[in-house]
This record gives C-alpha cells, sequence and structure tokens, in this order.
C-alpha cells in the first residue's frame, strides 16, 4: 500500500513540475522578450493579451498548428527523434532539483552528479537533429555544439567541485544545507565564474551561441525544423535555462535559504535568486556580440581549465590546512 | 582616430592646371607616353579643356605598357582605378570603345584613357596593372561582350552564364530578342 | 564556380578516413549577406580555402534605361541604386549632369543639397552599423541604430515628402526649399546624435569579444587596397587619407570644416572605427552647414528641354560607401548617349576573395558587413 500511495504522490508531484516547468519555459520567452525589448528602447509583444501576457500561448498554439515538414532527403527517423533526445533530458533534470527545502520530486545521493549526466545528453540530440538534417548549415551547427558542449561540459564538472568539496556531497539538498551561514560564492567566487560562463556556452547562449549563429548558420542545427520540432527545441533551450541557473543558484547562492532577518518562504527565495540569474543570462544576451568558433575553445582550454583546476588546488589546500 | 586635417585641396579637379597656359590638359602625360612609346598615343581630348576630364586614347598593343607606365611614373602615379567600362557606337569601324578612368592620390588628377576595338576583337586585359579591374572587365564582357586577353577569370558577372547576349550593345533592343519570353504552360482544358 | 565533386562516394582506404573540403552557398538567401548576394565558400572545417560572389540577382539595367529616358527622368533611378543613402546618389547624378551644362547653383541649393548628403551617410553608416552588430551578435546596438536611423527617415519626409527613395534634388537645384521645420528638427537631431554615437561605442568599441572579433581580421594593406580599386571607408580604413570631398570638393563641401579619419590596420575593427568617426563629422558638417545656411533661390534656371552639349563627363562624388561616379557621355540630344553608374558596392566587393581567403566562415560575416555593400547598386 505504501508503494502505491507514494508511487501516486511522485506522479502527482511529476505532473506538477512538469507542467509548471512547461508554462513557466514558455513564461520564460516572454521574459526575455520583455527584457531584451525594454533594454532595446522598444515595448515587445503587447498585442496578446494585457502587455502581451498571452503571447506565449499563442506562440505555442502557433507552432502546434504549423505544418510539420521533414526535408526529403534528411534521415527521417533520426530527424524525428532528435528533438525528443533533446527536450527529454532537459526535463529528466527537474526531477531532482530541490525547490524549497520540502517540496522536491526525489532525493538522490549523487544529485548534482546526476543532474550534469542527465544534461549531457543533450548533445546527442544536437549531432543527431544536424546529421539527420542533411543539410550543410545544420551540420556545421552541430559540429560546433558538440565540440562546444563537450569542452565546457568539463568545466562545468571542474568548476563544481569546489563547492562540493566544501559541503561533503552530492546531494542538492545537503548542499543547500551547508550553505546557512555563507554562501559558498563568497568562498568560491572562481568557481562561480567558471562556472557561469560554461553555463553560457552549456546552454548555447550569447556569447556562445554559435550553434544556432543566425548570421553565419541560420540557425545551426535547427535550421530544417519547423512547427512542433522545432518547439522542443526551443522548449529544451530555455528548460535548459532553468536547469543551471537551479544548479548554480543551488550550488553558489544557497538554494532556498534566505537571508536571515527576512522573513520569506523558501521557495520564494529561490524563485526570487533564479530570476535574478536568468535575468543575467537576457542581460548578457542583449549586450554581447558572439564569440568565433576558433577564439570560443581557446578561451576554455588556455583560461578556464587552468583557472578551474587552480580553484580546485586552492579549496584542497585550503580545507586541509584550515578545517 | 581623426587626424589633423590634410593640406587644403580646395582646387577642383585639377583645375589648377596652370592658368592662361595654352597647353591643352594632360599634355604633360601625353608626351610621357609618347616618350616611352612613340605612336602609342592616337587622340587626345578634353571636354570643355576642363582638367578632370583629360582623356588619351592609346593604341591597343600600347596599353598595358602605357597604363603600368602611368601607373608608376613619379610624374603621373595613376594608381588607382576608378573605373573601367565600354561605349558602343554601332556604325564605327571600331565600334567598342573601352574606358579607364584612373586616378592619381599624389598629384589629385584624373585622366581617362580610352581604346578602340574592333568588334570580336579582343582587347588586353589591365588586370596586371590594377587588380580591381577583374570585375570591371568581367562586366564589360558581361554587358557588351568585349573580350579581354590575359583576364584570369573571365566569366559573366551580372546576368546568368547562359544569357546570350549582350544587353548594353546599342542594337540590344529594350524588348524582344534577347529577353527571355516566358509562356504559360498550356492548361489542358475541361475534355482534353 | 568550382567544380562540383561528384556525389558518388570515392573508395577510400578503410585505414585513414578520408576528409573532404565543403562547399558552402552563402545566399542568396541568407541572414549576413545584406540581400541578394550569394557567396560560395570552400570549406576545409570552418577554414575559408577559396570565395567567389555569385551578384547580379537586382540587376534592373539601370545603365540600359539611362541611354533611353532623359537626365531629368533618371533621377529617380538614382535612388534605386543606393536606396540606403539616396540623396547621396541623387546628388552624384545631378552634379555630373550639371558639370556637362556647365551650370552654376545657387549657394543655398549646395548648402541644401550638402546637408541632405550627409544624413543620408548618417542613414547610411547606421545602417551598416546595425547590420554590421548583428552579424556579430550584438543585437541592442541594431535596434539602437534604427532608431536614430528612423529620426533621419522623418526628415527626409518632413523635406521631400519621402523616406527611402526621396528623389531629393534637381537639375539645377532643387525642386523647392525646405521647410522651416526641417532645419529646426535637424539642428535638434545634430544636437541630440554625438551623445547616441557614444551609446553605440559603449556596447562595442572597447568590448573585448567585439575586438577579438573584429581586430586582425579581414586586413588589407593600403597598397592592395588601391590595387583593387576599394574606395570609401575601406581605402581609409587602411590609412590612405583619400575622401573626394576634401580631395575635389564639389557642392558646399570647400567651405566646411571636417576631419577625414583612418585607420592604421585596414582590419575590420579600423573600419568600424573610420565609419564611427565619419558619423561625428557628418554631424559636424550639419551642424555647419546649418549655421551658415545662406539665403537666396535653390535653383538656376534651367531650360525647359534639358539638351546638353555632345560630350563626356566623369563625375563622382564621396558615397558612403566609396567613390559614386556616373560616366556620362552625350550626343547632344534629349536623352543620354550612355550612362555609366561606377558603383562602389560593386568594385569593392571585388575585394572580398583576397579579404575573406584563410578566414574562418564567422569571419566572412564579419568581412562582408564591414565591406558594407547595397546590392541595388552593386547589381544595378
Amino acid at each position: 500500500m505504501g508503494i502505491a500511495v507514494e508511487a501516486v504522490i511522485a506522479l502527482v508531484k511529476i505532473a506538477v513540475v512538469l507542467g509548471v516547468v512547461s508554462l513557466v519555459v514558455a513564461y520564460l520567452t516572454y521574459l526575455e522578450r520583455k527584457i531584451i525589448a525594454h533594454i532595446q528602447q522598444r515595448l515587445g509583444p503587447m498585442r496578446v493579451g494585457w502587455h502581451g501576457l498571452l503571447q506565449p500561448i499563442a506562440d505555442g498554439a502557433k507552432l502546434f498548428l504549423k505544418e510539420d515538414i521533414i526535408p526529403d532527403k534528411a534521415d527521417k527517423v533520426v530527424f524525428v527523434i532528435a528533438p525528443i533526445m533533446v527536450l527529454v533530458p532537459a526535463f529528466v533534470v527537474y526531477s531532482v532539483l530541490p525547490f524549497s527545502s520540502t517540496f522536491y520530486i526525489t532525493q538522490v545521493n549523487i544529485g548534482i552528479f546526476f543532474i550534469l549526466a542527465v544534461s549531457s545528453l543533450g548533445v546527442f540530440g544536437i549531432v543527431m537533429a544536424g546529421w539527420a538534417s542533411n543539410s550543410k548549415y545544420s551540420l556545421l551547427g552541430a559540429l560546433r555544439s558538440a565540440a562546444q558542449m563537450l569542452s565546457y561540459e568539463i568545466f562545468l564538472g571542474f568548476s563544481i567541485i569546489g563547492p562540493l568539496m566544501l559541503a561533503g556531497s552530492l546531494n542538492m539538498q545537503k548542499i543547500v544545507e551547508a550553505q546557512s551561514d555563507v554562501w559558498f560564492v563568497f568562498y568560491q567566487p572562481l568557481a562561480f565564474v567558471v562556472f557561469f560562463i560554461a553555463a553560457l556556452a552549456e546552454t548555447n547562449r550569447v556569447p556562445f551561441d554559435l550553434p544556432e549563429a543566425e548570421t553565419e548558420l541560420v540557425a545551426g542545427f535547427h535550421t530544417e525544423y519547423s512547427g512542433m520540432k522545432f518547439a522542443f527545441f526551443f522548449l529544451a533551450e530555455y528548460a535548459s535555462i532553468m536547469v543551471v541557473s537551479t544548479v548554480a543558484v543551488t550550488l553558489f547562492f544557497g538554494g532556498w535559504q534566505g537571508i536571515g532577518w527576512i522573513p520569506l518562504p523558501g521557495f520564494v527565495w529561490y524563485v526570487l535568486k533564479l530570476g535574478a540569474m536568468i535575468f543575467v543570462f537576457i542581460w548578457i544576451r542583449a549586450t554581447l556580440p558572439r564569440y568565433r568558433y576558433d577564439q570560443l575553445m581557446r578561451l576554455g582550454w588556455k583560461f578556464m581549465f587552468p583557472l578551474v583546476m587552480a580553484n580546485i588546488f586552492l579549496t584542497g589546500l585550503v580545507k586541509f590546512l584550515f578545517l | 582616430m581623426p587626424d589633423e586635417a590634410q593640406p587644403d585641396g580646395k582646387e577642383e579637379g585639377g583645375a589648377s592646371a596652370p592658368a592662361g597656359a595654352k597647353a591643352p590638359p594632360a599634355q604633360d602625360l601625353r608626351e610621357l607616353v609618347e616618350r616611352e612609346y612613340a605612336g602609342a598615343v592616337l587622340e587626345q581630348t578634353a571636354y570643355k579643356d576642363l582638367a578632370s576630364e583629360a582623356t588619351l586614347v592609346v593604341r591597343m598593343d600600347a596599353l598595358v605598357q602605357a597604363g603600368a607606365l602611368l601607373r608608376d611614373h613619379p610624374s603621373a602615379r595613376f594608381r588607382l582605378l576608378s573605373d573601367l567600362t565600354a561605349v558602343h557606337y554601332p556604325g564605327d569601324e571600331r565600334p567598342f570603345h573601352v574606358v579607364y578612368h584612373l586616378y592619381s592620390f599624389d598629384h589629385n588628377r584624373r585622366l581617362r584613357l580610352k581604346v578602340k576595338a574592333r568588334d570580336g576583337e579582343q582587347v588586353p586585359s589591365v588586370v596586371p596593372v590594377w587588380g580591381g579591374a577583374n570585375w570591371m572587365e568581367r562586366e564589360v564582357y558581361d554587358l557588351f561582350g568585349v573580350s579581354f586577353k590575359g583576364h584570369p577569370d573571365l566569366r559573366r558577372i551580372l546576368l546568368p552564364e547562359d544569357w546570350g547576349s549582350h544587353p548594353l550593345r546599342k542594337d540590344y533592343p529594350l524588348e524582344g530578342r534577347g529577353e527571355r519570353v516566358y509562356t504559360k504552360p498550356r492548361r489542358k482544358e475541361f475534355g482534353d | 564556380m568550382f567544380e562540383v565533386e561528384s556525389s558518388t562516394r570515392v573508395e577510400r582506404s578503410s585505414v585513414v578516413p578520408g576528409t573532404e573540403e565543403l562547399i558552402i552557398n552563402m545566399g542568396p538567401q541568407h541572414p549576413s549577406t545584406h540581400g541578394v548576394l550569394r557567396v560560395i565558400l570552400r570549406l576545409d572545417g570552418e577554414t575559408v580555402k577559396d570565395c567567389d560572389c555569385d551578384i547580379g540577382f537586382l540587376h534592373r539595367g539601370t545603365e540600359k534605361i539611362g541611354e533611353n529616358i532623359t537626365y531629368t527622368m533618371f533621377i529617380p533611378y538614382t535612388d534605386r541604386l543606393d536606396y540606403i543613402a539616396a540623396p547621396s546618389s541623387n546628388l552624384a547624378w545631378v552634379t555630373a549632369v550639371e558639370k556637362l551644362f556647365g551650370w552654376e547653383i545657387p549657394m543655398r541649393a549646395h548648402y541644401i543639397r550638402t546637408l541632405v548628403a550627409e544624413f543620408s551617410r548618417i542613414s547610411s553608416h547606421l545602417l551598416w552599423l546595425a547590420t554590421h552588430a548583428l552579424d556579430i551578435g550584438a543585437m541592442t546596438v541594431f535596434l539602437w541604430c534604427f532608431r536614430e536611423r528612423e529620426m533621419v527617415l522623418d526628415l527626409f519626409e518632413h523635406a521631400f515628402g519621402a523616406r527611402l527613395t526621396v528623389n531629393a534634388f534637381r537639375l539645377g537645384g532643387l525642386f523647392q526649399d525646405v521647410p522651416q521645420k526641417f532645419l529646426d528638427l535637424s539642428q535638434e537631431f545634430a544636437d541630440l546624435f554625438p551623445g547616441r554615437i557614444g551609446d553605440y561605442e559603449t556596447l562595442l568599441t572597447d568590448n573585448r569579444i567585439w575586438l577579438q572579433r573584429t581586430r586582425g581580421v579581414g586586413v588589407i594593406s593600403a597598397d592592395d587596397a588601391i590595387d583593387l580599386s576599394l574606395t570609401g571607408p575601406i581605402l581609409r580604413g587602411s590609412g590612405v587619407r583619400w575622401d573626394i570631398r576634401r580631395a575635389q570638393p564639389y557642392a558646399a563641401y570647400p567651405y566646411l570644416d571636417f576631419v577625414v579619419p583612418v585607420g592604421e590596420n585596414g582590419d575590420v575593427y579600423d573600419r568600424y572605427l573610420v565609419r564611427i568617426e565619419e558619423m561625428r563629422q557628418s554631424t559636424r558638417i550639419i551642424q555647419q552647414c546649418l549655421a551658415q545656411l545662406p539665403k537666396g533661390p535653390v535653383s538656376c534656371k534651367v531650360p525647359r528641354t534639358i539638351k546638353p552639349p555632345a560630350g563626356e563627363v566623369y563625375h563622382s562624388i564621396e558615397n558612403p560607401k566609396g567613390e559614386f561616379g556616373f560616366y556620362i557621355v552625350s550626343d547632344g540630344s534629349e536623352t543620354p548617349y550612355r550612362v555609366r553608374i561606377r558603383p562602389p558596392s560593386f568594385v569593392n566587393l571585388g575585394g572580398l576573395k583576397k579579404l575573406a581567403l584563410g578566414g574562418l566562415v564567422a569571419d566572412v560575416v564579419a568581412i562582408i558587413g564591414s565591406i558594407d555593400i547595397v546590392l541595388g547598386e552593386c547589381d544595378r
């Protein structure tokens, strides 16, 4: 009996998280459009609903109803699987994210490890999409994406080792609890910088949006995609932004822990921090130009890699000597 | 980035030519070319005696050498090929006048060179002298059908490869020949 | 065009996997080819091994049209050449024809022409900066530039009733004097604009990514640039201080004080700096034009039928893109015998191959942006 009840509870939680996340991700696009619009001194979506509030719904409906085109020369099976391969890992990750001290789908001892492992699966979908489209632009985009995501996966992984050493756990909840006094961003500023840059690259965001650099590669790996399949890529991208922002908030900004004297529930704190994080993502998009492929690699391997290694070494040294 | 203004250049393009001197514009250049290649300059004109419209008509076989001389000689230094084009005079014995507009930074003056070509005759390419002539000669080839000897890559440039005629020739009509006529595919009538 | 390899797979050794060069078509429908330019790239990985341009998609036979209509009727056609800076094209044509006639144009017309031509330079450079920055990924500059460009187009509308293809000038001067409101708004714009240029520069000039993307990219030496007949900001970016407004002044330029900016390295970044500075200088020129604007008629006496003497003239002006000239051959009749347009975009685009070889695909995009082409005038 107990198992059945737990299963039902888990299913309900999954449904809630999926629904909320999908909606939030959709509204993330709205938020992005509005914020960028105001940075650029225009209004952004204004027509659908009050200040364009229903725009994401209209967009979703449009994408849903659009003709689904599969190019003649494409590898049809892979072409169809690819967007699913991108979307599923992006959502699976939400199963271990701690939204507050009490609300989460599951607690895994190796939560952060699980997130890294699953989110890195997304690159397969991108490579598959690029390959299956049978288009040169898509292929170039996929190749760029593969090289970029594999490289930056490494820095992302190494950059979180520092906070993990401090927390002494891979469990997301424990990591958050370890920051009840001081957020790790103050102990680990280098790690946070590297993490943030790597996160931008992982999510293919400006200034690392080379895989879909529209002015070079038309739309990169999803050039040939339309309708719902395109929407999958789109959703996956924004879902990943949420994920990396959540990880950043969890690892460096104390997750759902508030600042002592302000009485707000944990979930609100979490949302506030997440919002600030996402705002920075969007802000960067509105400000910076795009790196070139070779510069991106150079930045990664020649600058960030030594930096993150030095950070791990220092953290270990300090921990060994003083703690 | 802004620097001091360059020496005042208020003289209208070459209007600084020695006033009162009876020599028509570009006389010095004509002499320069003639000294090296006697008989290379066939004609010398200038519209309303304007210095900026000084024109030398050169013999076709001397064109490349004269061009190189005008580019490199310190008293000429026509390093910039501003423009290269052609004019078609259908009735003439040599109907195609290929026109080169040169500019000299050092002396702030312009010079127009011309060669006259028979129909079908190959004009020597000036790409070795002025690299910028590459596309301009291709354009003349495309629109006039004048072919250039020694051009590295003589293909049509504005019109499709299979156009077949040369629209800037005077005998090219505004409608009709040379235009692609679109014929509607015949619709199947009911009962066909 | 390149030899396109046959699609049949060549039998390869099973030990070493073979690599092939990739031929990629950029355009004619591509976000960063600024119109209907088709660039065929042969790539090794992402390195450009060869590059060829296919142009002419917008060829309308403007030169042929010019041979068949009168001198006045051709003015609107010049709008459609460099449609980003239409008054500049108008100016090139009317000054060329006036040179053919030898007319004396009233000073007020000269000043207004200069004023409007400088506005068109600003409008053109703004569009260039917007798209160039967008090509390199900086999105906000795009919309900021369009905000100011909108103001310039509104000014054109005040003066000439149209925004893009303005048909601004007539042979012998202007069609009519500009309204006072145009002058007031021009003054307003000229006071406001330098600050806005500063805004663009805060986003780009010292931005490390922008520097990395543009410095040392698409380098061309002054000698090569001259050899390839490149003109305008590209030539000046390579350090040649040559501006037709200064070297062979026309309209009111002899009476105005401005600086011709030049670069040092001849790369994309220097061209960027040159154009930014040119916008500042244009604003200075506008200020001076407004301050010095003389009173008087705006057109000289123009005969009803315009029949120039037989002869030929070449007259060029400093278009925002480079040397924009007209070579007119007249046979003494009402229509020109031959109209040749010297197109800066066309000639400058001829230098693309030299600039792009050995770079990466992303550099090609930056270089095309820095050449600043407009296909209407390139293809004519």
